[in-house]
Parts: C-alpha cells; sequence; structure tokens
C-alpha cells in the first residue's frame, strides 16, 4: 500500500510513481536527447528560483504548470522528474515565450519545445494523446503549405465563436471571390501556392526527417501524408519514398 | 494600495534612452554582415529608400517603403482576410511597388509551437527557401505574421550559432537549386506601418479624434528575440514597442492604458484549436474584461493573427456567461486602411470578425448599412456570374 496520497485531478503528480514502470535509462535516454539538442545550450543557463517566469505564464494561471519548475528540473539533471514534466506537462505550454523575460536569459518555453519535439520523434503516448484531434492541422501545413484554410472554418469546427462562422460558411465561395487580392480567392488553402512551391516543401519534408516524426507519432496521418506527396513528387520527375 | 493610474503616469514620464554598447546582446547586423564576407550567405540588403528607426537597444533598423515581397499570414489570409488585404490596399492607395507572390509557404511555425512535429532544420530550411524566393523577384521580404516574424529572428539565431545547421541548410537549398539569403533585417508589416504612418496620416479623412483604444502587442513580436522590436522615446519613454501605439496616436487615437498589457492573448498555438476552454478563458478574463474596466475602448487594435483571432472570437462564448464582452476587435493594418477611407467590407472585411463593431463604425459616422449593401450588390453579381471577382479597381478610393 501506497503511503502517498492518491493524485488530486487537475494537480500534476510530481511523485514520479506513475512511471516508476518506465526504464530510468529510457528516461535518461530522452533527457541526454533534449540536452543534446543544438538548441538547447542557449535556452538554459541555470536558475535564480526567482518565478518571473511564472508570473508572465499565461498556462500557470490555468493550470498546474510551472517553467520555473521544468528549467529548475533540466539544470539539476533530474531525470525522473523531467520524465513527468515531458508526458504530463509540456503540452499545456503556450509557446508564448512571456518566459524568455528570465533574467538569467534561459528560455523555458525554448527548452519545451525541445521536450515536445524529443516526445514526438520517440512516439510518446502522451504526445500521441495531446496531439489528438490535430491531425487535421498537421495535415494541412503538411500538404498544402497553408494552415488554417478557409475551408475549415465551420459550426462543426468552431462552435463557440458565434453564428458568423455559419455564414462564412455558408457563403465561403462567393466571399472568398469578393477579396480584391488574387492570390486569395481560393478557399482549400489560405493563398494560391505555385506547384513548384509546394513541391519543394515536400523536398524539405523529405530531407529532415520530419515524416519520419509523423510515422512515430501517427501512423494513419503519415500513410495519408505519404500517399499525397509520392504522387505529385513522382508526377514533378522526383523519385522519392519516405518508407 | 498604490494606484494604478499612478504608476502609469509614472511610466509614461520617464523617457529611457538606451546605450547599444551596453546592450545585452551581439549585434545581429555585424554577425550577418561577418558571414557574408566569410561567404556563408548572401545578405539581401534593405532596399533604398528605407526609413531608419530604433530597436530596442537602440540599435538602427532599417525599413523598406516599396519594393516590397508580402510574406502573408495564413491565420490572416484564411480566416482575417481583410487583414492582409488592408496592409496591400495602404501600399495600393500609396502607389508604392510591391509583390504578393504565389512562391510562398507558411512559416509553418503556428503547427510547429502546436504540434512540434517538426524540427529545426526543417524550420530553418522553410525560411531560408521563402526568403530565397523572395530574392528571386528582387523584392524585400516584410512580414505579416508576428509568429512568422518570431520564429524567423529565432531561425536567424540558430542559423548565426550554428555551423553544422548552415551547412545542412544550405545543402538542402542547393538541391532545391536555391541560395542561401538572409535579410539584412527581419521587417514585421507593423514596423512598416510605423514608419509610415505620417503618409497614412497625410490621407486621413476620417477624423478618429473622439476614440479610445487600447492595444495589445503580440508576444512573438517584442519578447521572442525581442531586441529587433522597434522602440521609441514618444511612445511609453521606450520602454514598451512603438508600433500600433505610434500610428493610433498619429491619427488621433487615445491610447489607453491597462494593467495586464504584458499578458499574451491566450492563443496558445495549440490551445486555439484543441483546448479552446483555456483561450477563451484566458482572453475573457486576463485581456478583454481588464481592458473594459479600467481603459473604457471603444475598440481593440493588435497586430497578429493569432492574438487578433483568439481576442476577436473568443468574446461570443463570454457573452452567453454574462461577462464583460463587446470590444471589437481589429489589427492596425484594418485602422489605418479605415482612416484612409476604405471600404469597411470591401476591404476591410468586417463580416469575418465575431464582435459587433457595428457601433464603433457608427461612432466614426459610417453608414455601415449602406456599405454592407454595396458589398451585397457585388457579391450577388459574382452568384449570378455577372463578374468573377472583386477587383482592386472596385475598391479604390
Amino acid at each position: 500500500m501506497s503511503a502517498q496520497p492518491p493524485a488530486t485531478p487537475g494537480r500534476l503528480d510530481l511523485s514520479g510513481r506513475q512511471y516508476a514502470h518506465v526504464d530510468y535509462d529510457e528516461k535518461e535516454r530522452l533527457f541526454e536527447e533534449v540536452k543534446g539538442d543544438l538548441r538547447f545550450d542557449e535556452y538554459l543557463y541555470g536558475c535564480y528560483e526567482c518565478g518571473i517566469c511564472v508570473a508572465s505564464c499565461p498556462s500557470a494561471r490555468f493550470y498546474d504548470f510551472s517553467p520555473r519548475k521544468i528549467a529548475q528540473t533540466m539544470a539539476r539533471e533530474d531525470v525522473d522528474l523531467f520524465y513527468v514534466f515531458l508526458n504530463d506537462s509540456v503540452w499545456d505550454c503556450s509557446q508564448c515565450f512571456s518566459c524568455d523575460v528570465c533574467p538569467r536569459k534561459n528560455s523555458p518555453g525554448g527548452v519545451i519545445t525541445v521536450m515536445r519535439e524529443v516526445a514526438v520523434k520517440n512516439g510518446l503516448a502522451s504526445a500521441a494523446e495531446a496531439l489528438e484531434g490535430y491531425g487535421r492541422v498537421v495535415y494541412k501545413i503538411m500538404s498544402t503549405g497553408t494552415q488554417v484554410s478557409p475551408d475549415m472554418l465551420s459550426a462543426n469546427a468552431f462552435p463557440d465563436w458565434g453564428p458568423h462562422v455559419e455564414e462564412i460558411a455558408k457563403n465561403l465561395d462567393v466571399w472568398r471571390r469578393a477579396l480584391p487580392p488574387e492570390t486569395m480567392h481560393t478557399t482549400e488553402t489560405s493563398w494560391q501556392v505555385d506547384d513548384k512551391t509546394i513541391i519543394e516543401l515536400y523536398l524539405i519534408w523529405h530531407m529532415t526527417g520530419v515524416m519520419d516524426m509523423i510515422k512515430e507519432v501517427d501512423e494513419g496521418l503519415f500513410m495519408i501524408l505519404q500517399d499525397v506527396m509520392e504522387e505529385k513528387l513522382e508526377d514533378a520527375g522526383y523519385d522519392v519514398s519516405f518508407d | 494600495m498604490i494606484p494604478h493610474s499612478a504608476l502609469f503616469n509614472k511610466a509614461k514620464d520617464r523617457n529611457y534612452v538606451a546605450d547599444p554598447a551596453q546592450a545585452p546582446t551581439e549585434d545581429y547586423h555585424d554577425i550577418v554582415d561577418e558571414l557574408e564576407k566569410e561567404g556563408e550567405w548572401i545578405v539581401h540588403r534593405v532596399p533604398d529608400p528605407a526609413i531608419e528607426v530604433k530597436n530596442k537597444y537602440n540599435r538602427t533598423k532599417k525599413i523598406p517603403v516599396e519594393k516590397t515581397w508580402h510574406h502573408k499570414s495564413c491565420g490572416q489570409c484564411g480566416h482575417i482576410p481583410g487583414y492582409s488585404t488592408a496592409v496591400f490596399w495602404i501600399n495600393r492607395q500609396l502607389g508604392l511597388d510591391h509583390h504578393d507572390p504565389s512562391d510562398q509557404t507558411s512559416c509553418t511555425a503556428w503547427n510547429y509551437y502546436a504540434s512540434a512535429t517538426s524540427n529545426a532544420a526543417a524550420q530553418a530550411a522553410v525560411a531560408m527557401r521563402n526568403f530565397a524566393a523572395a530574392h528571386e523577384t528582387g523584392y524585400y521580404p516584410i512580414i505579416h505574421c508576428a509568429t512568422s516574424f518570431g520564429h524567423y529572428k529565432e531561425t536567424r539565431q540558430q542559423l548565426i550559432h550554428n555551423p553544422e545547421l548552415r551547412r545542412q541548410v544550405k545543402k538542402i537549398l542547393e538541391k532545391l537549386g536555391k541560395k542561401l539569403i538572409m535579410p539584412e533585417e527581419i521587417v514585421h508589416y507593423s514596423e512598416w506601418v510605423h514608419a509610415m504612418r505620417d503618409r497614412i496620416a497625410e490621407r486621413q479623412v476620417v477624423d478618429m479624434s473622439g476614440l479610445r483604444a487600447t492595444i495589445h502587442p503580440a508576444c512573438h513580436y517584442h519578447k521572442l528575440i525581442g531586441e529587433d522590436a522597434i522602440y521609441a522615446p514618444e511612445v511609453y519613454g521606450a520602454q514598451r514597442s512603438a508600433i500600433i501605439t505610434s500610428l493610433l496616436q498619429t491619427l488621433g487615437i487615445d491610447v489607453r492604458d491597462y494593467s495586464t498589457w504584458y499578458d499574451c492573448c491566450g492563443f496558445g498555438f495549440r490551445h486555439i484549436l484543441v483546448s479552446r476552454d483555456f483561450s477563451r478563458s484566458f482572453a475573457v478574463q486576463r485581456k478583454i474584461e481588464v481592458m473594459k474596466e479600467e481603459a473604457d475602448p471603444d475598440i481593440l487594435i493588435s497586430h497578429d493573427t493569432g492574438c487578433v483571432t483568439t481576442l476577436d472570437q473568443s468574446q461570443f462564448a463570454g457573452r452567453a456567461h454574462d461577462r464583460n464582452v463587446g470590444l471589437p476587435v481589429m489589427s492596425d493594418s484594418q485602422l489605418a486602411a479605415l482612416a484612409m477611407g476604405a471600404h469597411p467590407y470591401k476591404v476591410l472585411q468586417l463580416h469575418w470578425h465575431s464582435t459587433d463593431n457595428k457601433p464603433f463604425l457608427e461612432k466614426l459616422g459610417i453608414d455601415h448599412r449602406r456599405a454592407w449593401a454595396e458589398f451585397e450588390a457585388v457579391t450577388d453579381e459574382i452568384r449570378s456570374g455577372k463578374r468573377e471577382y472583386l477587383t482592386w479597381e472596385d475598391c479604390d478610393v
């Protein structure tokens, strides 16, 4: 029987007991991957424990979230606690970089960016869960080169934004043509993107291993993207496989 | 307790002049130039005529007047299209040479900050592909989105400090048939609006002297690699970034302060798409309600994709909970265009916004019913096949 009380809903359980079954070596491997990132040394110099980052942090006001604790954990190399934050905290960050106000010149938000990347790259279940419902956005940006297209505005997707969303959806084609910039008459992309430009974007995803990251975290999405990209690349004369 | 107004007045009275020699960062201009001398990249120089302004550490930043390549924002063009349209319209009305490219991708940073489904090399390659595309046209990149602006500054910093990353990105660009091009300055469109504010005011036809406004500066503009941001002694004694406020004051608007100005808007990147309870709560409770209670503004002006989206769209749900909401939100470009006589629906495209902006238009003496009827006449013609599109000529004043 555990001597500790059960975790409180909405509160971050920092005891680490929820990950006691994970090998320390695995936690350390992921920790070293974060530390080894080329940006890490510019994102973390130490910590005065002043809490200025927390005071400026929007997520800290609404979640049990602390950029200070994450910075301290990384600076102290507390591998067990790192693993808790990696799974249970980093996705609450707003990535606004208000915490860059740090007098020690840390960027806790930057450290979190790297931690998230490592979580995705290693296919952690917590990362997959955090990205549930987000696949259509990843699909849109990776396959078309623009992220939030006009045709994503639907009452189902944004019921809390007001009745004008339904009006936009109803009139979408005409209202897009009632825009003076010629590049913005599109509905499936935010503006008209050249085919050549899209091909170049696909080649960037291919050469930088981004598709491998997608495969780790969402295999279904990977397969859909693979089909779209390989076909377009083949049509453009490139023999590229994402396998 | 010290009255909040006393603190504001004290801050306004200060006149802080930063000494570049005491700056806590290296001057990126020097390093960018040095790397060009070493053959690492080609620097895309700001074309003449340029307007010189000062950045956070009182270093000179050059803003191009024209020959601009407009790096559009997916969130602006997709969901608040009057935002980008207003930028283009102002350029056109001022007779300035500019280019709206289709050889441009999003910076992809909204997705990156939301999902982390990318990496430093990919993000840098996307940025440098866009910069190379701009250079090929001879036009200078001007960035519409504050997140693109912030992310590109981050990218520049990473490329400066990591030779291996430079080599990797250079190799990728070579495979795309492109050179590694680094702009001399990374310029946000609000900086262009700031630099052009007197010329905009010369064309002002709508009296805005009775207006009260609050502003929200975008985090990725002034916090993320904050030194590029423009500061000016006449705006809060150069202790806050000058953009937006400088324009509004030049147009005769009373810009009012509020205690949570430093707070972000609540956008959160992933939150606005899949955890909007956070975005709504933060935007309403930490921004809109505070502004209304402390400053009683007629309008909230911001200058980023995510900020305008979150601060505007979050208010509808706030109404259901009887919160103190109902503050219209626009970008600085939309307000500048409106001051110059732009059509509220053909140019500003206000029907894409959520919060009711009609009382604001009425306060300015603008007949929104007539304006909407004029817009509907155009859409009727498009529907009937009488015309294919609304054109720039239809929007000229």
